[in-house]
């Protein structure tokens, strides 16, 4: 490893200038409507601003004639977070069922591939024809569920193999050796070491959830998720609430990824001085 | 080893010796796996595979306005590839997934090894990398329109170039146009390809960079030699991944284009609409064929699943 004081080569420069000007790109049309957001109650969804005020973030909370975004936002939250647990259970579980081969692994991650480039809408069709040929009324916590999850299970997966990869068997094996029972050794040997992975695990299934649309439109029956009726808002007409959800979401986002970052750290440190206590 | 295990007797492959091998004596390891795996498998069969099968089957229905028929036509497919708007669509998906791809590479690859190699302290990596991820937590679709007040004719990027003196008049290329499209598509994908290439690259022993430094090779050769050989199984995850999201696009290209442009599932989506299942579903189809066709050239190139799967 080279050494703190060591001099930076030309290509970390270079590179630095890069990131910095994605994230630039990456947040400039943020920005953009972050400012927009708080236009005056006159404005449009274009620039100059109008005066400033919070008329667009008092209008997301009142139910609207095109959409209903506090209940719909409800309905996404709680989809997210069932979605989120699920995705955890099943893929953390079939991480470590795939960590050797069994008769039927290459067909089974071929299928998680198949589910995972599958085009979004044609998994909502097919899913929505299957649920019209049985005579059953699409809702949230079936169909809609069913079809994000032929997304998120497969990313999770994907996502165990990476954590998976790390985790050295030999743990377990010592664990075991020490008279640890199968449910022991998952309980304070595998989960706590893997705990990291499958926390990002749940985040990532629940962003995937939570924004997901292509999938949700032809499987979520009368009630609309946030998106849908973000969509709906989109096709009616435009106004600055849109820019206040997005000015919303990102606050929010920042809070909960920060509440995450410092429990990660705290989690790190932990184990950084139980190694020591143990060495 | 204590015991013998079974599944090295039976013909089921190789197994992981250790933990699995001790327990034989109870249960096979394969019969472990089996539990461990079969939700997610009974789910992707149920909810993936047999809605997949059920519109392969109504592709080849007879449909009229009022219902749909069982029946095996080819007619659905004969009306859709001798469209030329089909073929025109296609072309132009292909077009902005390549683009895509391209840009994204570039993109996703420095990024994604400049969080590895050069960011040395993890904290400020796990940030930095955060701070890619916030805005894709922003619903898609806001993410999209933010580029019309931003890339407009009154927009701030050409309030900028005018005041800067760059340009004389409004440039009215950037929105609502193909430029449009492909700025939107870079914008919402990028992280789809750090994400798998930085987990590659965050495999790599660094004594191979140094072993290779001390022998004599230049940067770009321990680049084009060592780290990206070893960082293709996130690449090709990463290029699976954008590659897919564009072809499967349905909402960028409806938005940013000004109708100038089509994509294959809005166009999908409008027989869907119009309940015209069957020649929707010979539509998916063909969309699922070819899709799976460059998926499966893609992980011919680089067998992922050796990597993924030890």
């Amino acid at each position: 490893m080279p050494g703190v004081s060591e001099k930076r080569p030309w290509t970390f420069y270079a590179l630095a200038t890069l990131f910095a000007a994605f994230l630039l790109f990456l947040y400039g049309p943020m920005l953009v409507i972050y400012v927009l957001s708080f236009q005056g109650p006159n404005g449009g969804v274009t620039f100059p601003m109008v005066g400033t005020s919070l008329t667009w973030f008092r209008q997301i909370l009142q139910p609207g004639q095109m959409a209903n975004i506090p209940v719909s936002f409800e309905r996404s939250l709680s989809l997210a977070i069932v979605v989120s647990v699920l995705t955890v259970i099943f893929a953390v579980a079939a991480g470590l069922g795939f960590r050797r081969r069994f008769p039927g692994s290459g067909v089974i991650f071929y299928l998680a591939v198949a589910s995972l480039v599958m085009p979004s809408l044609l998994v909502g069709f097919g899913i929505g024809l299957g649920f019209q040929f049985l005579g059953l009324q699409p809702s949230l916590f079936t169909s809609a569920m069913g079809a994000q999850l032929t997304w998120t299970l497969p990313f999770g997966l994907f996502a165990m193999f990476a954590v998976v990869n790390r985790f050295n068997r030999s743990w377990e094996e010592a664990a075991a050796d020490l008279g640890a029972s199968a449910w022991q050794r998952l309980r304070y040997v595998t989960i706590p070491i893997l705990l990291p992975g499958i926390i990002g695990v749940a985040m990532g299934a629940f962003t995937l959830s939570y924004d997901e649309y292509a999938r949700t439109t032809l499987t979520i029956g009368p009630k609309n998720t946030l998106p849908l009726e973000i969509y709906a808002l989109i096709s009616s007409d435009t106004s600055p609430t849109l820019f206040a959800i997005g000015t919303l979401t990102t606050g929010a986002s920042f809070l909960v990824i920060t509440f995450s970052l410092l429990l990660v750290v705290r989690m790190q440190r932990r184990r950084g001085k139980t190694t020591i206590e143990a060495g | 080893m204590t015991s013998l295990s079974l599944s090295s007797i039976l013909p089921f492959g190789r197994t992981n010796a250790g933990l699995s091998g001790r327990r034989a004596g109870l249960r096979p390891a394969w019969l472990t796996s089996w539990f461990q795996v079969g939700p997610l498998a009974v789910i992707l069969l149920v909810l993936f595979a047999l809605p997949t099968l059920l519109f392969l089957a109504v592709s080849f229905f007879d449909y009229d306005r009022v219902g749909i028929y069982p029946a095996f036509l080819l007619d659905n497919y004969r009306d859709l590839l001798t469209t030329p708007a089909t073929w025109r669509v296609y072309v132009s998906s292909l077009k902005f997934a390549v683009i895509v791809w391209a840009i994204t590479l570039f993109l996703g690859f420095n990024i994604a090894y400049f969080l590895i190699f050069h960011v040395r302290n993890s904290v400020i990596r796990m940030v930095l990398f955060l701070l890619c991820a916030i805005p894709f937590w922003t619903s898609g679709i806001i993410r999209t329109i933010a580029w019309i007040p931003f890339l407009g004719r009154n927009g701030a990027f050409n309030t900028m170039l005018l005041k800067l003196g760059l340009t004389s008049h409004p440039l009215d290329f950037l929105l609502f146009s193909d430029f449009a499209v492909v700025i939107t598509y870079v914008h919402l994908f990028t992280l789809l390809m750090v994400g798998p290439i930085a987990n590659s690259l965050s495999k790599i022993d660094r004594a191979l960079i140094e072993a290779a430094h001390d022998a004599g090779a230049t940067r770009w050769q321990t680049m084009s030699q060592v780290v990206i050989p070893l960082a293709k199984t996130g690449i090709t995850l990463g290029s699976m991944l954008v590659f897919t999201q564009v072809m499967g696009d349905y909402f960028v290209v409806r938005q940013m284009s000004g109708g100038q442009s089509a994509s294959i599932v809005s166009m999908l989506s409008t027989q869907i609409q119009a309940m015209e299942y069957p020649p929707a579903s010979a539509n998916a189809m063909v969309l699922v064929v070819f899709v799976a066709i460059i998926v499966g050239i893609m992980m011919k190139i680089v067998d992922v699943r050796k990597e993924l799967v030890k």
